[in-house]
């Protein structure tokens, strides 16, 4: 029995599948070398998913579809709609560089970024442990082919091999912890898992070491120390436009599945996996920034910085409940939410820059690659402050909210352990900030070095993105009160509609 | 929009167009638009004084307008009798840079007049800020523009002075935003500085906030023992960045005692009282004799301001309204004066390229007119009756005498030491024969520069002479501090 609104619950899905299945027929006709067909037909098709699901959160609805098996609310369409605005930059950024690295001479450039926002939109919406499951797999499986586009490249290869396996153990690691949390509660759907956790009749060992995996496999989707290892050797030797593409709208479907599994379906058991994260965190702040300031490569230092801030994401994460008192969830969930959807600006911007500097033959991956880059086109050089600053979290950018946010979620919960966590935190954030800070150094303080000493030059449509993605940093950090509501009301009909 | 809106955002917006406009061929214009939007912005800050109530310590031009709504933040700014003058200081400062670089900054102009800009107005934000968190954002965001002023356009060792710079006081800066969130959920979810003011606070809390406080304030105003930062910084940065930094960033950590420290933290102020007076009494005895053996001329100023700003911090914590007028008085004293004495160095290093005292010898032989405003310059940073720098001085050391003999004999000594470090540089760099080729090849300030040193000696003078229109700003905003701080917030 399928009923009308289970349809309107997977529209932009359906949309989404039936365009790459044509977008991959298209491309077949398709002759010239930059694919420009197949490119806007692919913009448009995001551009129209991403317009829906705005409609859809716009809306503030929650509904269930096909037996509870799907979700559509608020925060799922936010994040949905991000993570298509999110592709969509990436390939309006990569199309240059793909095009000269060869990855453009079949379309699938454009058809697996799809089918891998395909599947993020199914981890977002899933309300099913096995609905999460597949959609994990589509979004990785995805990745993996997109990592090893380049199958002549020795390193890209190498990092789609170091990936897969990976990626395929904590695939296995989630499974498995799903398994136990089904065996123990007897179903798979989000809502009667917690109901059955919450009733306490589940023998609490059992649970918990199903949960020991669940995290496991969350933390290493994530990128959280102590499962991190893959991180900096994919983003190192993927083609940036991939790292891009691996590193932005993921991220968003990672968080969206923390929510889903941890909150909707394991909030009772909040104290024991807050511990879990809070290790996590910890270990992500000193291994993350302390990596970073000894990396050469930019690719590699951005890497080491994500893991930094996916720690700050787990810090807001850890707050939510206090001595079993839920009062702070809405104010720090919503701000993790935050934080993961300006980390995702943020590093738009930077692995944009990234892309645009590249020629045919020349990767620019090394920082010293960014000399000078203020004299010979200041715009970039902007964009590529703004982007460091904000990640640098100083106001008044975008990050700083981002990390204000969660570090009075855990003030906000009264604990004096957690208040040292911030002093913690704040003092990690100044070892980030020297690192962040070089990266400006290099751009504005040095000469140009050859072979870098040319003017730069970018198609229109990247420089348009790259003026929006600039000025939205900016903007959001003098105007960030719309953004901050957004998160929370978002997170708030989560809370509320808990167990229902 | 009101006047304050008008004041901040003016030179924010011109140094915006600024980095969008242009490139070096068309530097002139860039350098009058520059120039117009800084004597606009100037203009615009001149209604707050003639507009403002005497007699009154409520806050004025208040302007309030939800920020961030959830967190409860708020765009809420005004100004009282302690934070007026820093305002227009701040506008006024700003006029002289400008045209202090107009012919030493040759690269990239219109980034560099846009960082003047830009932070002249944040640093008047962070003067007219009545929202902990609007007072954190425009505090944090002045270091991206003097970051970069120093960065791109310093001497040999910028970067080093850059990080130093950059990385000293966002580690400060960044235990006061522990303070702050602390502070929002202790008053149950609200950043307004003036009901903090209200929040009971517990002995301990109090300590921790005051320390707290302490590592950013001190670090920027900068206090023995966290004043390294300085001289290094003041070395390698372009003149106009100097300047600014000494005439304006400085004050903002000294402001930051009188907004936060004290009337949040009363208790904890009074207990620490002696710890600060020890670290202001050795900022003026011991880094006054650092500044007597100084080489390099913008190494004796930058020592010298330290000093000078150690009487600004014992002024506030002798907590009597004669103390601290004298430190308030003392802080926009030392704006002009430092700001003049950092633009000096800089026409002497625009003709020779050197901060040497051993480079120079009778500048006064060929640059009369210019020895003569430098002379009136480091007469009033020597604190010669009759210039501004005395004012303040006398105020403090008259305030310490009244609490503890002491404490004022010590801190009388600088009328020596002070003395001894500007009057010998004056001797080694203007009086004398002529000392060598370069100075014999010396040619006097021109217009430019006469303009822009008039204006500051015309300020050092007037505030020397009748320094009542700066004292009675401040009077009842001081006397209703006091009597604020002297009530325990022990519950």
């Amino acid at each position: 029995m399928i009923d009308k609104l289970s349809w309107i619950a997977v529209y932009p899905e359906i949309v989404l599948l039936v365009m790459a299945c044509v977008i991959a027929l298209v491309d077949l006709g398709i002759k010239t070398p930059r694919r420009t067909g197949t490119y806007v037909l692919t913009l448009l098709t995001l551009a129209v998913v991403a317009a829906m699901e705005a409609f859809y959160a716009l809306g503030g609805e929650t509904f269930y579809g096909f037996g509870n098996m799907v979700v559509v609310d608020p925060m799922g369409s936010w994040l949905k709609c991000f993570a298509s605005l999110t592709v969509l930059t990436t390939l309006v950024y990569g199309r240059p560089y793909a095009a000269d690295r060869d990855m453009l001479r079949g379309g699938e450039l454009f058809t697996l970024s799809l089918f891998s926002l395909l599947g993020i939109f199914v981890m977002i919406s899933g309300h099913n442990f096995l609905v999460l499951y597949m959609g994990l797999e589509l979004m990785t499986l995805s990745s993996y082919a997109l990592v090893a586009l380049r199958r002549d490249h020795a390193t890209a290869t190498e990092a789609a091999m170091k990936y897969f396996v990976l990626g395929a153990l904590a695939s296995g690691f989630l499974l498995y912890g799903l398994s136990m949390l089904y065996g123990a509660t007897g179903s798979l759907d989000i809502n009667e898992v917690f109901n059955a956790i919450a009733s306490r009749q589940v023998k609490h060992q059992v649970l918990v070491f199903g949960l020991v995996f669940i995290v496991a496999g969350l933390g290493f989707k994530l990128g959280a120390v102590p499962f991190h290892m893959w991180l900096p050797d994919v983003y190192h030797g993927a083609p940036t436009v991939v790292t891009l593409l691996v590193s932005g709208a993921p991220q968003l479907a990672t968080f969206a599945m923390f929510i889903r599994l941890l909150v909707e379906g394991m909030l009772p058991l909040a104290i024991d996996w807050q511990q879990m994260l809070a290790l996590m965190a910890i270990g992500s702040l000193v291994v993350g920034n302390l990596a970073a300031v000894a990396q050469s490569n930019i690719k590699r230092m951005l890497a080491f910085s994500t893991i930094s801030q996916m720690g700050f994401l787990l810090l807001g994460l850890l707050a939510g409940v206090v001595n079993g008192n839920q009062l702070n969830t809405e104010s720090a969930y919503g701000a993790s939410m935050f934080y993961a959807v300006t980390y995702v600006l943020t590093s738009l911007g930077a692995f944009g820059i990234i892309l645009l500097l590249t020629r045919a033959g020349h990767e620019s991956e090394e920082i010293s690659d960014l000399a000078g880059l203020n004299q010979r086109n200041p715009l970039y050089a902007g964009v590529m402050a703004i982007s460091m600053f904000s990640l640098a979290g100083l106001p008044p950018l975008v990050g700083f909210y981002a990390k204000l946010g969660v570090l009075q979620a855990l003030i906000a919960s009264g604990k004096t352990s957690y208040v040292v966590l911030v002093v913690f935190a704040v003092i990690m954030s100044l070892i980030g900030a020297f690192y962040y800070l070089r990266v400006v150094k290099v751009m504005y303080f040095d000469a140009p070095q050859s072979p870098n000493t040319q003017p730069i030059s970018a198609p229109a449509d990247a420089r348009i993105v790259l003026a929006i993605n600039g000025a939205l940093m900016l903007g959001l950090g003098i105007i960030p009160g719309s953004l901050v509501t957004l998160c929370t009301q978002s997170i708030s009909s989560i809370v509320k509609s808990l167990g229902s | 929009m009101g006047l304050l809106s008008l004041a901040i955002w003016t030179p924010i917006i011109f140094g915006t167009a600024l980095l969008a406009l242009g490139r070096d061929e068309q530097a002139r214009i860039v350098r009058w638009i520059a120039l117009i939007g800084a004597v606009v912005s100037f203009l615009v800050t001149l209604p707050l004084y003639s507009g403002f109530q005497l007699g009154t310590s409520a806050m004025q031009f208040v302007e309030k307008s939800p920020w961030i709504e959830r967190l409860n933040v708020n765009y809420h700014v005004g100004v009282d009798g302690i934070s007026l003058w820093f305002v227009l200081l701040t506008a006024f400062i700003n006029v002289v840079v400008i045209i202090a670089s107009w012919e030493s900054i040759r690269t990239r102009v219109n980034q560099y007049m846009a960082s003047l800009m830009i932070l002249s107005g944040l640093q008047i934000g962070v003067f007219a800020a009545l929202d902990g968190m609007l007072f954190y954002v425009f505090f944090e965001a002045t270091l991206i523009p003097m970051y970069l002023i120093i960065g791109i356009w310093g001497g040999p060792k910028k970067i080093y002075a850059a990080f130093k710079f950059f990385l000293y006081t966002l580690l400060g800066s960044l235990l006061m935003l522990v303070a702050l969130m602390y502070l929002y959920t202790k008053s149950g979810g609200s950043f307004d500085i003036a009901t903090w003011h209200m929040l009971p606070l517990a002995g301990t809390v109090q300590t921790l906030l005051y320390f707290a406080f302490l590592a950013a304030f001190a670090v920027k105003v900068p206090m023995w023992p966290v004043h390294t930062w300085l001289p290094d910084v003041h070395v390698e940065a372009p003149t106009g960045g100097s300047a600014v930094l000494a005439a304006i960033m400085l004050k903002l950590g000294a402001y930051g005692f009188l907004r936060f420290s004290l009337p949040i933290a009363p208790d904890a102020s009074r207990e620490w009282a002696w710890l600060m007076i020890a670290f202001s009494l050795i900022a003026v005895v011991y880094v006054g004799l650092i500044s007597l053996v100084q080489k390099d001329m913008k190494k004796l100023v930058a020592y010298s301001s330290v000093v000078h700003m150690g009487f600004v911090t014992l002024g506030f914590f002798l907590f009597t309204d004669l103390g601290v007028t004298g430190g308030i008085v003392q802080m926009i004293a030392h704006g002009f004066v430092s700001g003049a004495m950092f633009l000096c160095i800089g026409v002497l290093y625009d003709r020779v390229h050197s901060r040497e005292i051993s480079s120079y010898g009778g500048v006064v032989n060929t640059m009369p007119k210019f020895a003569a405003f430098a002379m009136l310059f480091s007469m009033a940073n020597a604190g010669l009756p009759g210039t501004a720098g005395f004012v303040g001085e006398w105020m403090v050391i008259l305030a310490a005498i009244k609490s503890n003999f002491w404490i004022g004999a010590a801190a009388g000594t600088t009328l020596i030491f002070g003395a001894a470090y500007t009057l010998w540089m004056v001797k080694r760099v203007y009086l004398g024969p002529v000392a060598n080729k370069d100075v014999q090849g010396l040619k006097d300030i021109n217009s430019r520069e006469f303009l822009m040193l008039a204006l500051l000696a015309i300020a050092v003078l007037f505030m020397g002479i009748y320094p009542k229109p700066f004292t009675d700003v401040m009077n009842t905003s001081v006397t209703d501090l006091l009597s604020h701080v002297a009530i325990s917030k022990l519950n």
